[in-house]
């Protein structure tokens, strides 16, 4: 197994990693980088193929969920650089993937004006290229390609995806959650024990405090500056954590009985929550058991966004997208609500190096923004994870679960790998890698090779032997055939058989000279006693002719022609018989023991 | 390989296979036709039915009167309704290891056999099945248990005098097999054993077999099952269709290379075309309400009522029937128009997308926005305050035996205006309404049965080529009422393999072959020769390891070096351990190579013979002789073994080693 990091290797944002298993190359994810507005935001394709035909080189791709970090370059990569072939994701994410693609090129190109971006038809056309996967079915890409997706609990529809080539397999998680929460499940996977687990290490320093208290402190500070006047904004993505923090503020609003606005911006929202509902076998347990009765995405208190809205008085929340800062509604609100110190933004989730959200987190307070404006933050910053990734425990436990060879980790930041991968390597003793970008990694595996076995000969090596105890192994003999690739192991009787050739016979006939004075008859007597003393566990026979058998081991005795006090025995088997035949022989000729009992 | 066959009836099986060393149930279905005898269970006091006179036997005695009532010359049982239950005693339901489930018609039986039989293993099942079978059972035990009926009549039961009745209550089979329909508890119980599965989802079972269920097209999440190891495959073809309706199209390509494919769940009415019957349903509605009269549409909560719904979504405008309301009655109604818009991954490719715009797959849920329907979950309570005439009313159970649709037959039953519109084609609409004659009502038999007809079926097998077929025996021949009609019976060579209710079928199959792994350093250890162009061999000494059904070949342990021992041992220690296993040889020996190897390894005297057959090479000094012939060798000498050793490796050059 080949692994290369086009993108997330030590970072986060732009995932697009590529594996090689068993000849088969598949691509996981492509998607943007929130941090750069240059070429640097899409991952280096040319990279990938050095000038051949992605179609040609990439048997699939897999897009794990529909974050822009995971499939916002897809249109570019498959209309603009040229990928015709079979795209996997989920319905879920083949349902919302195109709308956050078309809104993330409204703000590109509509917005800020670039151009030699992707257009909506190539999104159109690009999502033409997508097949639907449902949980744990079985897509056989071609004869030895097949994938299988797992529920990965991180957004709506994000999945963990096992590749599998004959009995080597990878399994890539995607970005994934091992806690439900109020409206998600947690990831889940069997033992699959795949050569190679390609992990996100988001959160791979942090333990986190129980959600509850999270949730605690998060309502407690939203109340607090809504009861003193102040505006709270919420910067989201559409999708995702934007329903858990409306789920979450709509039941407070209910219980607390409060009065203040919440809205949610953009034309999203309501289609958001719609797809919520349509979709509502991927949410958890509860939400699917209640929704016939209430439907958690029907809300009352959060209302659509109108951008006036922002300068009416008093206190409100709102979500606006995107959640980074970066662009967008939230950041035309924040720019307005930053001079005041009685408002307060709340950052629900990570941000990626070079956006305003990651700048303001890291304490800057002055703000150089589009043509040299300085703007002041005077307004109260918050970060408060509820961004739905595994952290180190969560990590831990689908290692666990899914006892990897290796393990590999991406999509995080290198220091904090660095930790991780050393209490991987501690706890389960296995490899753990952290390839940069553009670094190869090259995994080992040692496949066992599946062949057919004749049946006959299987059922007739667990026959041998006195009890036939299933569980004791046995030792068996066989003949591999080999042919156009096809594996059979059949009895060497067939082998022949089915070749066409003959057996060869060997025999083997020695003459043992022993002193026996005795007449033949009787001497015949005592070698067959001797023998039958000596080979407890052997068929030792005495046929009508006067011969011997021990097995198919044949003995004649014979008067020598001139010495009546020595016989001669002439003992016969097949190359089949050899060691038993030696054996005796050997044994023979030490002569008869003294005195017959 | 066995067939356990345990339900007679062709679209509600239940058959047990042996398959390998597991034992799978496929389907449980619950044959409900048996209700057919039993007088309805009216909602509200029914005058009429509580006025029917009881059976008297043409001796006159009267000893039943209190069991059976006579209705228009039709003999009932005045009970609650019982059904007729899978065979249980033909095998031992306990050993049973699965059970597959391929739609939510045919696990209507689960509860008694999951409940009943000490079965412990697993159920699998699509999540739509699952959903919507949870709703059929709930609806079931919700019609039956909210009329308590004081009686239970088992009199009539008795062979001797259940040969006395009339037809068809005397040659009901199995009476006494018959079973009350079984509580919540059981139905959640029976439910909580059920594993969830996806569409070409691969289950492992025991090692031994795997299991994947396909889509059959039939209905929301309805699957057609692969049975396999890794040389035989058993397709399980069940309720399957090729129409578009809503549910995802049905996969045929994975059915091809089976050895034996069983074929159940055909339509059961062949002679029908579902699309006509539609239409036919559409302008039947239409005239009844455009004359002032009420449609009564016995259904079932879920399946054909939402195609039916969006057939009318498109016509009622057209109609002018926009001002009619159509009513949905059932405990399920709600649940049952919810969930249908949830299942986005198990509809056609036109449903999912709409999901993707996103938009509610079904236009049902406009029908509601706009109020032309409207649900209950009775008639009682909200329905009977909103309830306007003329109208249209969905409502169960088909039989007519219980649930809302016995009171609707009870009040519209007078007028010639009403018409019911049969549509589900489970029973046969004049047994259905006999307990209503006389009856003014008119009676329309629109049957939508989307499932495979006969010309499908021999299309369909054309295509995936199963080399062995088994069906029900009622597919085997052509109905009994059309015996001309060979048209209408699975035709296929070699001709369809048939079972009825209690046989045991042994399947035709010859298995040659199973799958072993070779662990990478015995693989290493391995030397293949290319005996022909392109066919390699060689031979395996290898320590076989079996567990869980896996085989699995690894390097023989190397013999242990025997420890010096301080005592001599004796001669028996020394008996060869196992026997030793020398591979075949085969090929060859040309005479003249033979002599000059041997002279190259020293021997100075060889003397070669013609015999008949072959040489005889001697060498003299050693009295020692090899007879060589086509096919054997034959090694002749005194003992001395490190000559026949030396002899038996030189021999040994020439042959190929199996």
């Amino acid at each position: 197994v080949f692994c290369c990091c086009a993108g997330a290797g030590q970072d986060v944002g732009r995932s697009c990693i590529l594996v090689s298993i068993a000849g088969k190359n598949v691509m996981l994810d492509c998607g943007m980088h929130m941090g750069y507005n240059d070429d640097r935001r899409f991952p280096d394709f040319s990279y990938i193929t050095q000038n051949g035909r992605l179609t040609d080189f990439l048997d699939c791709v897999i897009i794990s969920h529909f974050h822009l970090d995971h499939c916002g370059a897809l249109p570019y990569f498959s209309e603009m650089v040229g990928y015709d072939g079979p795209i996997y994701m989920t319905h879920p994410t083949k349902a919302i993937c195109p709308i956050l693609l078309e809104d993330y090129r409204k703000i590109t190109v509509d917005k800020k004006g670039e151009t030699n971006f992707f257009t909506s038809q190539m999104i159109k056309d690009c999502m033409k290229k997508v097949v639907a996967v449902h949980l744990h079915q079985t897509v056989q890409v071609d004869e030895e390609l097949e994938i299988k997706a797992y529920y990965a609990g991180h957004v709506l529809g994000a999945a963990m995806f096992q590749i599998k080539v004959g009995c080597e397999s990878v399994v890539y998680t995607g970005d994934y959650n091992m806690t439900p929460d109020r409206h998600l499940g947690a990831a889940w996977i069997d033992k699959c024990r795949p050569d190679l687990l390609i992990s996100e290490s988001t959160y791979a320093t942090t333990i986190r405090d129980s959600k509850r208290c999270r949730e605690r402190d998060f309502l407690k500070k939203v109340h607090e500056t809504v009861e003193r006047g102040g505006k709270v904004l919420i910067p989201v993505f559409a999708l995702g954590r934007a329903q858990e923090l409306c789920i979450l503020l709509e039941t407070f609003w209910e219980r607390m009985n409060l009065k203040a606005p919440i809205y949610f911006s953009t034309g999203l929202t309501e289609k958001a929550n719609h797809y919520y509902k349509l979709f509502i076998t991927w949410t958890n347990q509860k939400i699917r058991k209640t929704f016939v009765q209430r439907n958690m995405f029907e809300f009352k208190h959060i209302k659509a966004f109108d951008r006036a809205f922002a300068d009416n008085p008093g206190p409100m929340v709102v979500f606006a997208t995107p959640g980074m800062l970066h662009a967008g509604q939230s950041l035309q609100i924040f720019r307005k609500w930053a001079g005041n110190e009685k408002n307060m933004v709340i950052m629900p989730g990570y941000c990626v190096q070079g956006t305003v959200g990651h700048k303001i987190l890291s304490g800057q307070r002055k703000l150089e923004m589009e043509g040299r404006q300085i703007l002041e933050v005077k307004m109260q910053v918050e970060y408060m994870s509820f961004s739905a990734h595994a952290d180190a425990k969560g990590i831990m436990q689908l290692i666990r679960q899914a006892e990897p060879r290796n393990v590999l980790l991406v999509h995080g930041e290198a220091k904090k790998m660095e930790f991780l991968k050393q209490k991987i390597e501690q706890e389960f003793h296995v490899s753990c890698y952290m390839p940069a970008n553009g670094e190869t990694t090259t995994i080992l595996t040692n496949p066992c090779i599946p062949v057919d076995i004749s049946l006959g000969l299987l059922k007739r090596e667990t026959a041998i032997g006195p009890l036939p105890d299933a569980k004791k192994p046995k030792l068996m003999h066989g003949t591999l055939l080999m042919k156009d690739n096809s594996f059979r192991l059949v009895s060497p009787e067939q082998a022949l058989k089915e070749l066409g050739l003959a057996e060869h016979q060997l025999r083997f006939t020695c003459r043992v000279h022993i002193q026996e004075p005795r007449k033949e008859h009787e001497a015949v007597l005592r070698v067959y006693n001797h023998l039958k003393g000596v080979l407890k566990d052997y068929s030792v026979q005495h046929l009508p002719d006067g011969s011997i058998t021990v097995e198919s081991i044949l003995i004649q005795v014979t008067a020598h022609s001139e010495d009546q006090g020595t016989k001669v025995l002439l003992v016969s088997w097949t190359y089949q018989d050899e060691e038993l035949g030696s054996y005796l022989t050997s044994l023979l000729k030490k002569g008869l023991p003294q005195s017959t009992p | 390989f066995f067939q356990y066959c345990l339900s007679g009836h062709p679209t509600l099986p239940c058959n047990v296979l042996k398959f390998k060393s597991t034992t799978i149930m496929l389907d449980c279905g619950l044959d409900m036709t048996s209700t057919l005898n039993f007088l309805p269970l009216p909602l509200v006091q029914s005058p009429r039915l509580a006025k029917l006179p009881g059976w008297v036997l043409k001796d006159g005695s009267t000893f039943l009167d209190k069991e059976l009532k006579e209705c228009s010359g039709h003999v009932f049982v005045d009970s609650v309704p019982e059904f007729c239950l899978p065979e249980t005693e033909l095998l031992d339901l306990s050993t049973v290891d699965v059970i597959l489930i391929s739609n939510y018609h045919c696990m209507m039986a689960l509860p008694y056999i999951t409940e009943y039989t000490g079965f412990t293993g697993t159920v699998y099942a699509t999540e739509p099945t699952v959903q919507i079978g949870r709703l059929l059972m709930e609806e079931l035990v919700n019609s039956i248990e909210r009329v308590p009926k004081a009686q239970s009549a088992s009199m009539w039961k008795n062979k001797e005098v259940q040969r006395l009745l009339p037809a068809p209550l005397k040659d009901a089979v199995e009476v006494s097999m018959w079973r009350k329909c079984y509580s919540m508890p059981e139905v959640n119980a029976a439910l909580s054993k059920i594993q969830l599965v996806g569409y070409s989802q691969k289950i492992e079972l025991f090692g031994a077999v795997q299991v994947t269920p396909l889509s059959s097209g039939y209905a929301l999440g309805s699957s057609n099952w692969i049975i396999q190891s890794h040389y035989e495959k058993v397709s399980y073809v069940s309720g399957s269709s090729l129409l578009t309706t809503h549910p995802q199209p049905m996969d045929q390509a994975s059915l091809k290379n089976s050895d034996v494919l069983i074929l159940t769940g055909l339509t059961q009415i062949p002679t029908a075309n579902p699309d006509g019957m539609v239409g036919e349903f559409c302008s039947n509605l239409a005239m009844t309400v455009r004359n002032g009269g009420n449609v009564l549409v016995p259904c079932y909560p879920s399946g054909v009522i939402y195609d039916l719904l969006e057939c009318l979504y498109q016509y009622i405008d057209s109609a002018g029937l926009s001002n009619v309301p159509f009513y949905f009655i059932s405990p399920v109604a709600n649940s049952s128009l919810e969930f249908s818009q949830i299942f986005a991954e198990w509809l056609c490719h036109n449903k999912q997308t709409k999901v993707y715009l996103p938009e509610p797959p079904f236009p049902h849920a406009e029908l509601i926005q706009t109020n032309k329907l409207k649900h209950y979950p009775s008639i009682h309570g909200d329905f009977s305050n909103d309830f306007k005439q003329p109208c249209v009313v969905f409502t169960g159970h088909p039989s007519l035996r219980f649930g809302d649709v016995v009171h609707f037959m009870e009040l519209w039953g007078k007028s010639s205006l009403n018409t019911v519109i049969f549509t589900e084609p489970d029973f046969s609409y004049l047994d259905a309404l006999a307990p209503y004659q006389p009856l003014a009502m008119k009676c329309v038999y629109c049957p939508i049965d989307t499932r495979l007809n006969f010309i499908q079926v021999s299309k369909l097998l054309k295509e995936v080529q199963p080399l062995h077929v088994v069906c029900p025996e009622q597919y085997s021949q052509p109905p009994p009422t059309q015996c001309h009609r060979t048209d209408l019976m699975v035709d296929c060579q070699p001709p369809a393999m048939s079972y009825r209710r209690a046989e045991v079928l042994a399947l035709p199959y010859k298995r040659r072959y199973e799958k072993i792994e070779i662990m990478p350093d015995l693989a290493d250890s391995l030397v293949p020769l290319e005996i022909k162009p392109g066919i390699s061999l060689a031979t395996v000494s290898a320590v076989l390891h079996t567990k869980d059904n896996k085989h699995v070949l690894q390097l023989p342990p190397k013999p242990p070096q025997a420890p010096a021992s301080k005592k001599r041992k004796r001669v028996s220690d020394d008996v060869p351990e196992c026997k030793s296993l020398k591979p075949l040889l085969s090929g060859s020996i040309p005479v003249d190579q033979f002599v000059q190897t041997l002279e190259k390894h020293g021997f100075s005297d060889v003397k070669v013979e013609d015999t008949a057959k072959g040489h005889i090479v001697l060498l003299q000094e050693a009295e020692t002789l090899i007879q060589l012939e086509e096919d054997s060798t034959h090694i002749i000498c005194d003992n001395d073994e490190p000559l026949r050793v030396k002899l038996r490796d030189l021999v040994l050059k020439f042959l190929q080693k199996f």
